[in-house]
């Protein structure tokens, strides 16, 4: 039953998952740690930083470790959990092929179809609207403590501002990864 | 010409770090430049439609190209391909990662990282916002479908659902007048 709500679960994602990997994570942890409970929402946010430091796309990266954490969380083993992470990169890859194969086809002709230009136009700021709310769903007690815990709380938002403008700044996600474990391994 | 196909993407599956994005140009070089497989005008169509279609842009990509050279089966070994080493990766991090989760210097260092993940989700609202040409007519649009998926629980993917389905509304509506 698991594997069949997984396959469900990223296969919509996969269909829907305009806008690129930071709008698809926004699906992914409403459907994982919102909607299913399958995995806490530290373990989330840890499942973004370590898809962020690996090769590949990031909806590939956590697609497969959700998958994987998901069979592990309900008690399979590794085997099962392995299976886990396969239904859930195959059904996210599996909209792509009958989408591209359409698009492929009918390309010259969607470009300047109007209500696909309309829809796009509506879009674009939604999508905006997406990453905002993974974002703000990611901003809990869980990952910044709270403020009863003044120290804690005072460095995570600290590495919180300053991470936020170096990335505005165009420095490298991983650069910034590892400057901040670094900082937690001495802060800490 | 199919295993060609294979190791070239497992190549830039492999070896690309931070996402669809930076997997591009890796593609492009490999497929236009080296192998001379696709022509650079098309390959930069195929990104655009690649970019517009739903889901992982370097697997449409991928997708794409494997159709051009050898149809359904060029397509299912160049994703496969790409999308086989972040597989790989993931897995054997994953299945490592519960051991070390609770060792103190890997708590302390996830504890620093949290917040800095955090950040590096927000810098693309900005980014994004300002590709997508929002100004304070449009400004509504974004803040409302994150309260909505943040506060009362919405499903980003409703919201994707509904934006697609209000487009059509909104130029049925100017056909008619």
């Amino acid at each position: 039953m698991l594997y069949l709500q997984l396959f469900i679960s990223f296969f919509t994602i996969g269909l829907f998952g305009f806008g690129g990997g930071y709008a698809m994570l926004s699906m992914i942890q409403n459907e994982v740690v919102v909607k299913h409970a399958w995995i806490d929402v530290t373990t989330f946010t840890d499942i973004v930083a370590i898809s962020q430091m690996t090769p590949g796309p990031i909806g590939i990266n956590s697609a497969t470790y959700c998958g994987y954490s998901a069979a592990l969380n309900a008690g399979y083993g590794h085997g099962m959990a392995v299976l886990g992470s396969i239904t859930a990169t195959l059904a996210l890859i599996l909209p792509s092929f009958i989408i591209m194969l359409i698009f492929c086809k009918l390309y010259t002709r969607l470009s300047d179809n109007r209500y696909m230009t309309s829809s796009f136009t509506v879009l674009r700021p939604v999508v905006v609207g997406l990453i905002a709310s993974a974002a703000l769903l990611l901003m809990n007690s869980e990952n910044f403590s709270t403020p009863d815990d003044t120290y804690r709380f005072g460095v995570s938002i600290a590495l919180f501002g300053c991470a936020l403008i170096a990335s505005l700044r165009k420095v490298h996600p991983i650069l910034l990864i590892v400057i901040a474990a670094i900082a937690g391994i001495v802060i800490f | 010409m199919l295993w060609q196909l294979f190791t070239s993407f497992l190549k830039i599956g492999a070896f690309t770090i931070g996402g669809g994005y930076a997997m591009i140009p890796l593609i492009q070089d490999e497929v236009v430049t080296r192998r001379g497989w696709i022509e650079e005008s098309e390959f930069l169509d195929m990104i655009a439609i690649a970019q517009s279609a739903p889901g992982v842009i370097a697997i449409n990509t991928s997708i794409f190209v494997g159709y051009k050279l050898r149809g359904l089966p060029g397509a299912i070994v160049a994703s496969l391909g790409s999308a086989l080493p972040s597989f790989v990766i993931i897995l054997v991090i994953a299945s490592c990662f519960t051991q070390f989760k609770d060792n103190s210097i890997v708590a302390r260092a996830f504890m620093g990282i949290r917040p800095t993940v955090v950040a590096l989700i927000v810098a693309p609202v900005w980014r994004m916002g300002k590709t997508a040409g929002i100004n304070w007519k449009t400004l509504w649009i974004p803040i409302v479908t994150a309260l909505l998926i943040w506060r009362c629980g919405v499903s980003p993917i409703l919201c994707v659902a509904v934006a697609l389905l209000v487009g059509v509304i909104i130029e049925k509506i100017k056909k008619q007048d």
